[in-house]
């Protein structure tokens, strides 16, 4: 049997299979390196980075819920220098994409971010994280008003020369025009689904469980909306996307490829399974082989609908 | 010698229940288990519990390196510990471990543990590390009520035991903090090891900062990695916001904002 071929092309990048994994749920990757090996992956979206420290929400920041999790981290990071100084050195040799999740809460802050990641000789693209719904400025406001979309991915497409990718939130009545307003913006790719606003409460102590009250939902829970909005921004926009949103195995990594992503990312099942990216790679070859299916790219967007 | 995390099936070798709410796993590791150090835990992955999506934390409450075993002392509180506790001998369990920092080896042989409930957990590992280099602590452990009073002879072999329970049906009577070892003028301990519900380790340490004995507490946040990513089980310290799972989950009071 001829060994199907796993690697996508994503906006002239080149990975090696589709998958990745989530800002935020693999640290700077080498976390990991214990557990498995980094070179396996397509790529990895390092945590975000923001212009300078930020000590994220209060604790309790986690809460579990059915088939998922809240979080409110509020974009924890020591800031875009302490990034390029002592993070980029010890990842930049690992053989897989690296991409900057780039945060903040004012578009001179994102654009100063994009500048200096720019500067990065291994670093090919960054995600502009515009839907962040723990942090209380900016954040998720650029993610869910159009023209604020549009204007902060045009900023930063200004001074970042690479891959620019923008990661949408869901927290939105109409996703395809926050999709077309970062294309317009300038975005070369785009990124969905980022964490569902949602709340837990106490009832025995009549208390929230989160500090922020609020937090963002991931997991298995949020999978049937992840699926909706890729398949309805695949249909709306001609730029590719990464899909994610309660990935928890292959099978439902194909359901995204069939739903429209040119490639996924793995979050919240990382911190179940730290090792499960890895075998969601071997996934998919099987699905492929199974399937007597050549390429990865032949199933994307590939979903029947006749 | 090895310090890798790992990712691994263990096999359940006993399933001991101590009381009504605690029983002790004992697990076989299928290879040479990895060095683990005292206030060191695992994540223990619940299978066939759909209400527990994440993994639970659990201190590793001993090693017994001639038989490549670990145990693990559990409470039942909800449907995941529930599911752990009618695991039977032979049945698999997969960890992620060792995992977090360990307790310091004391300067001095004056050496206090103090543990309330479930967190007597990580002291029984402790003391015998304790033991191994020739320090032979005073082991304060405190419970509910006589019913619940465990693993005294196991704790006895590695130093002397004092014993609370809440309602006075053994030992002194009340939480271990109000133990009389604690009335005495000055405290002849230069240090105390503490796990315990957060308000108990409040008040030992508050204790210990009065008499200046230098102490170090096992925090037990709650966590969705437990290696370090996902900055849920934070607490505020003298260098910020620090990760419970990663630079604790043991900490001298010195450091913590309490």
């Amino acid at each position: 049997m001829v060994v199907p071929d796993l690697s996508v092309n994503i906006a002239g990048l080149h990975f090696k299979n589709p998958v990745t994994t989530a800002s935020g749920t693999f640290g700077y990757g080498d976390e990991f390196a214990d557990f498995m090996d980094i070179g396996k992956l397509g790529g990895i979206f390092v945590k975000a980075v923001t212009g300078k420290n930020r000590d994220g929400n209060a604790y309790p920041r986690m809460a579990e819920t059915a088939s998922g999790m809240l979080n409110s981290v509020g974009l924890q990071n020591k800031g875009v220098d302490h990034f390029c100084r002592e993070i980029y050195p010890r990842i930049r040799d690992f053989h897989t994409q690296i991409i900057v999740n780039v945060s903040g809460s004012t578009i001179e802050e994102y654009v100063a971010v994009a500048e200096q990641i720019n500067e990065l000789e291994k670093i090919h693209a960054i995600e502009l994280n515009i839907s962040c719904p723990n942090v209380k400025q900016g954040g998720m406001a650029f993610g869910t008003i159009p023209s604020m979309a549009t204007e902060v991915t045009a900023e930063v497409r200004k001074v970042y020369k690479k891959v620019l990718m923008v990661k949408l939130s869901p927290n939105v009545t109409s996703i395809t025009d926050l999709a077309k307003a970062v294309v317009d913006g300038g975005a070369d790719v785009v990124t969905l689904i980022n964490t569902l606003l949602g709340m837990a409460i106490d009832s025995e102590h009549r208390r929230p469980f989160l500090s922020t009250i609020t937090g963002g939902l991931s997991g298995p829970a949020i999978k049937p909306v992840a699926l909706r909005m890729v398949w309805q921004v695949h249909k709306a926009v001609n730029v590719p996307i990464i899909g994610l949103g309660g990935i928890m195995n292959a099978t439902d990594a194909i359901e995204f490829i069939l739903a429209g992503a040119s490639a996924i990312q793995v979050g919240t099942a990382n911190f179940i399974d730290p090792t499960i990216s890895v075998k969601i790679i071997d996934g998919i070859e099987t699905y492929l082989n199974r399937h007597k299916v050549q390429s990865v790219n032949s199933l994307i967007g590939a979903l029947r609908t006749e | 010698m090895h310090f890798t995390k790992q990712v691994q099936d263990l096999r359940v070798v006993s399933n001991t229940r101590l009381n009504p709410r605690h029983f002790v796993l004992e697990l076989l590791a299928p290879e040479k288990l990895p060095v683990i150090l005292p206030g060191q835990f695992t994540q223990v992955l619940v299978e066939d519990s759909p209400s527990t999506f994440l993994r639970r934390p659990f201190s590793i409450h001993s090693v017994d390196i001639s038989k490549n075993t670990l145990r693990l002392l559990i409470q039942i509180k909800g449907h995941g510990t529930m599911h752990l506790s009618r695991l039977k001998e032979g049945d698999s369990l997969n960890l992620i471990y060792p995992l977090g920092n360990t307790f310091s080896l004391p300067k001095t042989r004056d050496v206090l543990l103090v543990g309330g409930g479930c967190g007597v957990a990580p002291l029984l590992l402790l003391a015998q590390f304790l033991n191994q280099n020739n320090v032979h602590p005073t082991i304060l452990v405190g419970f509910r009520t006589k019913e619940e009073v465990s693993e005294i002879e196991e704790y006895s072999k590695y130093g002397r035991v004092l014993l609370t329970t809440d309602d006075g049906t053994a030992g002194e009577k009340g939480l271990v903090v109000d133990h009389s070892i604690f009335q005495k003028e000055l405290l002849s301990y230069k240090k105390i090891y503490c796990c315990g519900p957060d308000a108990m380790m409040k008040a030992v340490a508050k204790i210990a900062r009065m008499h200046r004995v230098d102490c170090e507490v096992s925090l037990e946040n709650t966590m969705a990695c437990g290696f370090g990513v996902c900055l849920c089980c934070i607490t505020p310290t003298d260098k910020g916001n620090e990760r419970v799972c990663v630079e604790g989950p043991v900490f001298n009071i010195n450091r913590l904002k309490w």
